[in-house]
C-alpha cells in the first residue's frame, strides 16, 4: 500500500502542470534531435543539458528523463526510416525494421517499435517503484568501504561490458578517473593538475566532456562521408496496427521486456546488451523464424521493448546508490550535482517528491511518445532529411553557446575544442569513451570513499576484503575479470559485442 | 613474420596512457604523498597514474606481438576545421563580439565539409545567427556581448 501512496505523490508532482510541460519538452526535443542520424542519446543529453540548468531540481530532472527516452525513440525511427541507427541500441531495430519500411510497412514497424516501448516503459517504471527502495534501504548502512567497492565493481562490470578491447577499456576508466581529480582537493584544499589555470580550480565540468568526446567527435568523424540522404518513405501510413500484428507482437514484446528490465542493471551498456539478447531469442524461439532479417515485426518489437526497458532500469542504480551504470546516467547524476542534490541512497528519504516525482514522470514520458510522435512522424521525417552539411555547423553552434553557457566563460569553449579532437583520436585509435565518463564520474568519489574507509580502519586496507559485504562486492568484481579473461569466455564475448 | 608495430591502435593508444601516467605520477610527487592512514592528495592520482602507464606499457608491448586491424589515418583537415572554429569563436566572442563570432564559426565549420556551398552557408549563418540572438541572448539572457572590445564596448 506504501507503494501506492508513493506512487500518487510522485503523479501529483509529476503531473503539475508546469511538470508536465516541461516532461513534455524534454521528450520532444530529445525526439527532434535523437532522430537525426549520428547523434545517439549521450550526445543528445549533453547538447540539451544547460537548457535544464534554470529550472528547479525537479523540473530539470524530469526534463532530462524525456530527453532521453525522446532521443532513444527518435534513434529507433531513424534507424527504422533509414537504416542509420544513431546508436548502438537501435542496430538490432534496424535490421528488421529497415526492411519493413522497405516493404512499405514502415506505419507498422513504428507503432510496434512505440507500444512495445510503452509497454516496457510501464512496466519497468512499477519495477523501479518496487525495488528502488528496500534497495535504497541496504545502501543506506553502506560504509565508505562498501561504496568504494560497490564503485570497483560497477567499474569492473562496465568494463567488461565495454565494446572492442579489455585493456583500452581499463585505461579509459583510469584515464576518466584521473581527469576527475582534476581541480582543487577537497581534503588538503591543494590544486591539482590545475597547471595554474585558474578556471580549472574547480575542475573540469563534465558536459564539457561529454558534448567533446561524444557530440564533436563524432561530427569531425562524419564530416567527410556524410552527405545528403535519402529516406525510404516518404509519407507513413498505416500506423494503425490490426488485431493480427498485435497478437503476433505480444509475446515478443512481454519477453523483451523481461530480459531488457534485468540487463539494464547492470553496469556498461544495459540497454544495448537487452536489445540484442531479445532479438537473438526471437529468432531462435519464433514462429515466423524465416522472416526475421527480412521484415519481421516481431524483430522490431522485441528488441526495441528490451531497449526501453533497459533505460529505465538503468535508473535503479543510478537512483538508490548513485552509481552510474552507463554514461547517459553519468550525466544525470552531474547534473544532480549541478542541482545541489547528493545522488545516493538518501534522496529517496530525504526528497521523496523528487524521487517518486521522476518516477511518475517517466511512466508520462513514455504516453507522451506514443500518442504525439506517431501522429508527428511527417516532422521527424523533415528531420532527417536537412543535409548532414547544414546539420552539423548547427549542432557545433548549440555545443559552443551550451558549453559557454555553463559558467559564461569561453574557456568551456576552448575545452569542448580539445575534447572534440580527444574524442575524435580515441574514437580512432577504438578506445570506447563511454568508460571514460563513468570514470570521470566515479573519481572524486572513490577517492573520497576510499580516504574515509581507511581513516576508519586506521590505514588497514584489509577491510575492503574482511567486511562481508565488500568483500563480496571485490570478490564478483575479480571473478568477472577471471570470466572474460578466460580464452573461451573471450571468444564469444568478441562474437557477442561484435555489432 | 611481420616485425614492428602489428597493432596499432595498441601502440599509439599505449604511448597516450604512458604520457598521461608519467605526467600524473610525476606532478602527483608535489602534492605529498600522506600515509595509508592519512592519505595526503597525492596518494590517490600516484596510484592510478601508476597502474595506467602499466596499462600503456603492456598495451605497446601487445602490440609488437599480436596483430591487430588496420586504424584510418587521421584526418587532421576536418579536425582542425571543426575544432578551430570552435577556438576561434571563443577568441572572438568578447573581442569582436557574437555578430561576428557566430559566422566565423559556421562558415570554418563548413568549409570541413566537401559538399561546402557558399551560398548555403551564408544563408546558415544568416538564419542561425539571427535564431541564437533571439533564443539565447534575448530570450534565455545569455551575457555574449553582439559587439565585442574591438569596437569599444
Amino acid at each position: 500500500m506504501e507503494l501506492l501512496t508513493n506512487l500518487e505523490m510522485g503523479f501529483a508532482t509529476a503531473l503539475s502542470l508546469s511538470n508536465l510541460f516541461y516532461c513534455l519538452i524534454g521528450v520532444l526535443l530529445g525526439t527532434a534531435i535523437g532522430v537525426l542520424p549520428g547523434l545517439g542519446p549521450t550526445a543528445t543529453i549533453a547538447m540539451l543539458l544547460p537548457v535544464t540548468f534554470n529550472l528547479p531540481p525537479v523540473a530539470a530532472l524530469i526534463m532530462l528523463a524525456g530527453i532521453y527516452y525522446g532521443s532513444q525513440y527518435g534513434g529507433s525511427t531513424t534507424a527504422i526510416l533509414v537504416n542509420l541507427p544513431g546508436e548502438a541500441s537501435s542496430v538490432v531495430t534496424s535490421l528488421d525494421g529497415y526492411q519493413m519500411a522497405r516493404n512499405g510497412q514502415a506505419g507498422k514497424a513504428l507503432a510496434a517499435a512505440a507500444l512495445g516501448s510503452f509497454f516496457a516503459g510501464t512496466v519497468a517504471t512499477i519495477l523501479i517503484a518496487m525495488f528502488a527502495p528496500p534497495l535504497a534501504e541496504i545502501a543506506l548502512k553502506f560504509g565508505p568501504s562498501e561504496y568504494f567497492s560497490l564503485m570497483v565493481l560497477g567499474l569492473v562490470v562496465a568494463v567488461v561490458l565495454a565494446h572492442g578491447s579489455l585493456l583500452h577499456a581499463v585505461g579509459m576508466v583510469i584515464l576518466g578517473l584521473l581527469l576527475g581529480l582534476i581541480g582543487t582537493d577537497v581534503n588538503s584544499g591543494i590544486q591539482r593538475y590545475t597547471f595554474d589555470v585558474p578556471q580549472l580550480a574547480d575542475g573540469l565540468n563534465f558536459v564539457v566532456i561529454a558534448m567533446g568526446m561524444f557530440g564533436l567527435g563524432e561530427i569531425i568523424s562524419n564530416v567527410q562521408t556524410e552527405g545528403e540522404r535519402s529516406v525510404m518513405v516518404k509519407k507513413v501510413t498505416g500506423l494503425m496496427p490490426t488485431k493480427e500484428d498485435l497478437k503476433r507482437i505480444a509475446a515478443p514484446v512481454l519477453r523483451g521486456t523481461a530480459l531488457g528490465s534485468m540487463l539494464g542493471i547492470l553496469p556498461g551498456s544495459g540497454s544495448i546488451l537487452g536489445a540484442f539478447a531479445a532479438y537473438s531469442l526471437e529468432k531462435r524461439i519464433s514462429k515466423n523464424r524465416a522472416q526475421f532479417g527480412k521484415g519481421a515485426i516481431e524483430g522490431v518489437a522485441a528488441p526495441e521493448s528490451a531497449n526501453n526497458a533497459g533505460a529505465q532500469t538503468s535508473f535503479i542504480p543510478m537512483l538508490t546508490l548513485g552509481i552510474p551504470s552507463n554514461p547517459v546516467m553519468a550525466l544525470m547524476i552531474g547534473a544532480m550535482i549541478l542541482q545541489g542534490i547528493q545522488p545516493g541512497p538518501s534522496v529517496i528519504t530525504e526528497q521523496p517528491q523528487l524521487f517518486w516525482g521522476i518516477i511518475a514522470s517517466m511512466w508520462v514520458g513514455n504516453f507522451f511518445l506514443v500518442i504525439l510522435n506517431l501522429p508527428m512522424i511527417g516532422l521527424w521525417v523533415k528531420m532527417i532529411l536537412v543535409p548532414y552539411p547544414l546539420l552539423y555547423p548547427a549542432i557545433l553552434v548549440f555545443c559552443c553557446i551550451g558549453a559557454f553557457s555553463l559558467n559564461n566563460s569561453e574557456f568551456d569553449v576552448y575545452m569542448i575544442a580539445i575534447f572534440g579532437a580527444l574524442g575524435y583520436i580515441f574514437a580512432k585509435l577504438k578506445c570506447e569513451p563511454a568508460p571514460m565518463l563513468l570514470g570521470f564520474i566515479l573519481g572524486p568519489l572513490m577517492e573520497e570513499y576510499l580516504r574515509r574507509a581507511l581513516v576508519l580502519s586506521r590505514g588497514d586496507a584489509s577491510v575492503f576484503i574482511t567486511r562481508p559485504i565488500s568483500g563480496s562486492m571485490l570478490l564478483i568484481a575479480v571473478a568477472a575479470i577471471a570470466f572474460v579473461l578466460a580464452p573461451s569466455v573471450r571468444r564469444r564475448r568478441d562474437e557477442a559485442l561484435q555489432e | 613474420m611481420k616485425t614492428g608495430i602489428r597493432n596499432p591502435s595498441d601502440f599509439w593508444s599505449g604511448l597516450i596512457y604512458i604520457a598521461f601516467g608519467v605526467v600524473v605520477v610525476t606532478e602527483a610527487h608535489d602534492y605529498g604523498m600522506g600515509t595509508a592512514l592519512r592519505m595526503g592528495p597525492g596518494y590517490f592520482p600516484t596510484v592510478l597514474g601508476g597502474i595506467l602507464t602499466l596499462i600503456g606499457i603492456i598495451a605497446i608491448v601487445r602490440s609488437f606481438r599480436i596483430d591487430g586491424e588496420p586504424i584510418g589515418r587521421l584526418n587532421l583537415r576536418s579536425m582542425a576545421l571543426i575544432a578551430g572554429p570552435i577556438a576561434l569563436f571563443a577568441l572572438l566572442l568578447q573581442t569582436a563580439g557574437f555578430l561576428i563570432a557566430m559566422p566565423v564559426l559556421i562558415f570554418g565549420s563548413a568549409y570541413a565539409s566537401p559538399q561546402f556551398n557558399l551560398l548555403r552557408t551564408a544563408l546558415l549563418a544568416l538564419g542561425l545567427t539571427a535564431a541564437c540572438y533571439f533564443i539565447f541572448l534575448k530570450g534565455l539572457g545569455i551575457p555574449m556581448p553582439l559587439l565585442g572590445s574591438w569596437f569599444g564596448n
